[in-house]
């Protein structure tokens, strides 16, 4: 006989679902379209790195690394056209160091057989600290002239709605169609699974890593522009930050098993929207920072116990590589 | 009477004198006798500087400007960039005592964690000069903002600004850790006694940071259409506020009060752009010669480190529309490292 069960993704869209419910019946001027679409433009930067490291985990390996490539190339860009540059110039030589670094991280974990963890923390410092000491003047690279224009990929809107939800739609439209219906996508997903059969199954699995790591930093590169372009400056500093956890988090509680080849965009946009509805929810109610970081801490917790409750792992479930 | 004569002839005779030695003197020259020991005292001696982080406009404006005037003296200047690590500082300062710099320049994270390390560095014979960011050890020199004034200026801007209107005000707060944060809390506080007709629909910590500032912002305006003013802590952070009263369609409606460094990218151009209405700008070249000064004066003083204290505030240049396009309102970075 079947049991009926839960899993992550359903907890998370459960919780999810029970604070949209209280909010709206308890919190006045929650449920409006406009409160809405801010509650998604906050969260939308955060939604698109969350897709980049939704690629990586599908693939088993993490990108820790992700918040240097949101930084420095979009920060490149600004420094650049600052400087007297032209702003498509600018654009192709922040592509090129992105594709670089993708590069660059792909062939330490997939040809060197560094971890995945390991590697990334280290590219991820060593490209803060390029930009750091050569490239930037300051920590936060302003707007200039020379980019006027270009701000429109973050701010204003489209039909309506804010432009960087369009993005986020955007993105999740291209991260779906390349995992789910090309055969790259349908490769990730098999060396996710089990890297030693899909290497047996004559997969080409290390091309296939450089491939995910690339298109991470890529889409790390875009979402640092739809930032940037959103507060008119690069505050490169948010490499110091915990963002990158936020993005763990919106991946893990999403229901993207750190194990690998599990999960998909859909995990991401319901993780996205839980960590967003909370984030809206308590400024509303003006609740304190210490007040918002025990109750976002007191819910995810909540979510893993139940997670953990409903479905027990042992040895046989356990995967290598579960963190 | 009588002795009227006397002065008057000696006069008359020391004129004689000056008549024959004077060519004589002019050729040789007048030796000022205080510029020696000035310049044995500033030469060779090693002044060392610990910022939160370098890489931006408050802190590599001071160094250029302590570099510029110190250097010339032959002042080595040494620096350990904490980078936005409180324990990397405290190590820093740390490893400095030892090494016995004439002058330290500390820039505290906080209150509590540099106090005690800076009072043993005094003992051991290093005057500490603490800028913008005091500790609870008063040491023997403080340049830096009033921060409890940059937060009842820039509210009674917002205050004033509100007259007729919908007195909601918003506020944005820097890092709860930081004592800047909440010194300049208590200068709004302050002014918001005086004027119990005004709301605060929002107060809020973005930790320096202008996306979470922008997101707060936002949301904020939804929620209060009418909002007429908000404190921002920081012009760094506050971009992002600008930003989201800009996408609100509420530029000119919304009075944004600032503070800064006044660097002419971060402060006049957006006051001139409209992002800000009001940015108090603790002119960071001033603070840099003000610290060279003392720097200056306590090392050919003589004194003994640790026994005399004193502060120095900066007057605060308040930033608006009216005096943006001026020269000297602002500085450029640029300028300042030449």
């Amino acid at each position: 006989m079947k049991r009926f069960r839960f899993n992550q993704q359903e907890i998370v869209f459960a919780v999810f679902a029970l604070l949209f419910l209280v909010f709206s019946i308890f919190l006045n001027g929650f449920l409006t379209t406009e409160n809405m679409l801010t509650l998604l433009q906050n969260v939308a930067v955060l939604g698109i790195l969350g897709l980049a490291m939704a690629i990586v985990v599908i693939g088993r390996g993490i990108d820790i690394s992700l918040i240097a490539a949101l930084a420095v190339p979009p920060g490149l860009v600004l420094q650049m056209v600052q400087n007297g540059h032209s702003l498509p110039f600018s654009l192709l030589i922040a592509l090129l160091l992105t594709i670089a670094f993708g590069l660059v991280n792909g062939w330490l974990i997939a040809y060197a057989e560094v971890p995945s963890l390991f590697a990334t923390l280290a590219t991820g410092l060593l490209l803060a600290g390029l930009g750091q000491a050569v490239l930037f003047q300051l920590d936060v690279v302003q707007w200039s002239r020379g980019m006027d224009g270009f701000e429109r990929l973050g701010q204003g809107t489209i039909f309506g709605i804010p432009t960087s939800i369009v993005m986020f739609a955007i993105a999740c439209i291209v991260v779906a169609f390349l995992l789910r219906q090309t055969r790259w996508g349908a490769y990730i997903y098999a060396i996710g699974d089990n890297p030693y059969a899909a290497r047996v199954t004559g997969i080409p699995s290390r091309p296939i890593i450089v491939l995910q790591y690339v298109i991470a930093a890529l889409i790390g590169c875009f979402a640092g522009l739809v930032m940037a372009a959103s507060v008119n400056s690069m505050p490169t500093r948010v490499f110091n930050s915990t963002l990158i956890y936020d993005v763990i988090l919106v991946v893990v509680l999403g229901g993207i098993g750190l194990s690998g080849g599990r999960g998909g965009v859909l995990n991401v946009i319901i993780g996205t929207l839980l960590i967003g509805t909370m984030l809206n929810g308590m400024t509303i109610m003006d609740i304190s920072y210490a007040g918002q970081n025990l109750i976002k801490g007191v819910v995810l917790l909540l979510a893993v116990i139940t997670d953990s409750f409903l479905n027990p792992r042992n040895e046989e479930t356990a995967q290598q590589g579960d963190i | 009477m009588k002795t009227l004569g006397h002065p008057t002839r000696a006069t008359l005779a020391a004129l004689a004198l000056a008549a024959l030695t004077g060519p004589a003197l002019a050729q040789q020259g007048l030796d000022e006798p205080f510029q020696k020991p000035f310049k044995d005292a500033l030469a060779g001696k090693t002044v060392a500087y610990v910022p939160v982080a370098m890489n931006f406009d408050l802190t590599e404006g001071w160094y250029a400007g302590l570099k510029k005037e110190l250097e010339p003296y032959g002042v080595k200047f040494v620096i350990r960039d904490a980078n936005w690590n409180t324990n990397a500082g405290a190590q820093a300062v740390t490893s400095l005592i030892s090494e016995k710099p004439a002058v330290m320049v500390v820039h505290n994270p906080d209150v509590q964690t540099y106090a005690k390390l800076l009072q043993r560095a005094e003992n051991e014979g290093i005057f500490v000069i603490q800028i913008n960011m005091g500790s609870a050890y008063r040491s023997s020199a403080f340049v830096g903002a009033n921060w409890v004034e940059i937060g009842e200026r820039q509210t009674e801007g917002v205050v004033k600004a509100c007259e007729g209107k919908s007195n909601k005000i918003a506020i944005i707060q820097g890092a709860l850790s930081a004592a800047a944060s909440a010194y300049t809390l208590k200068g709004v506080e302050n002014v918001l006694a005086k004027h119990p007709e005004i709301k605060v629909v929002s107060s809020q910590a973005a930790d320096w940071d202008a996306a979470k500032a922008k997101a707060i912002t936002q949301t904020v305006l939804k929620q209060n259409p009418d909002l007429c003013g908000i404190v921002g802590f920081w012009d760094g952070m506050d971009i992002g506020t600008a930003a989201a009263v800009k996408e609100a369609g509420l530029t000119g409606k919304v009075f944004l009060a600032t503070s800064g460094g006044g660097e002419r990218k971060g402060a006049c151009e957006l006051v001139k752009s409209g992002a800000f209405d009001l940015n108090m700008s603790y002119d960071v070249p001033t603070q840099a010669a003000q610290m060279a000064g003392t720097i200056k004066w306590l090392l050919s003083s003589g004194a003994k480190p640790g026994s005399i204290k004193g502060s120095e505030y900066t007057t605060l240049i308040p930033i608006t529309k009216e005096n943006a396009d001026s020269q000297t309102a602002c500085w450029n970075l640029s300028d300042l490292k030449k």
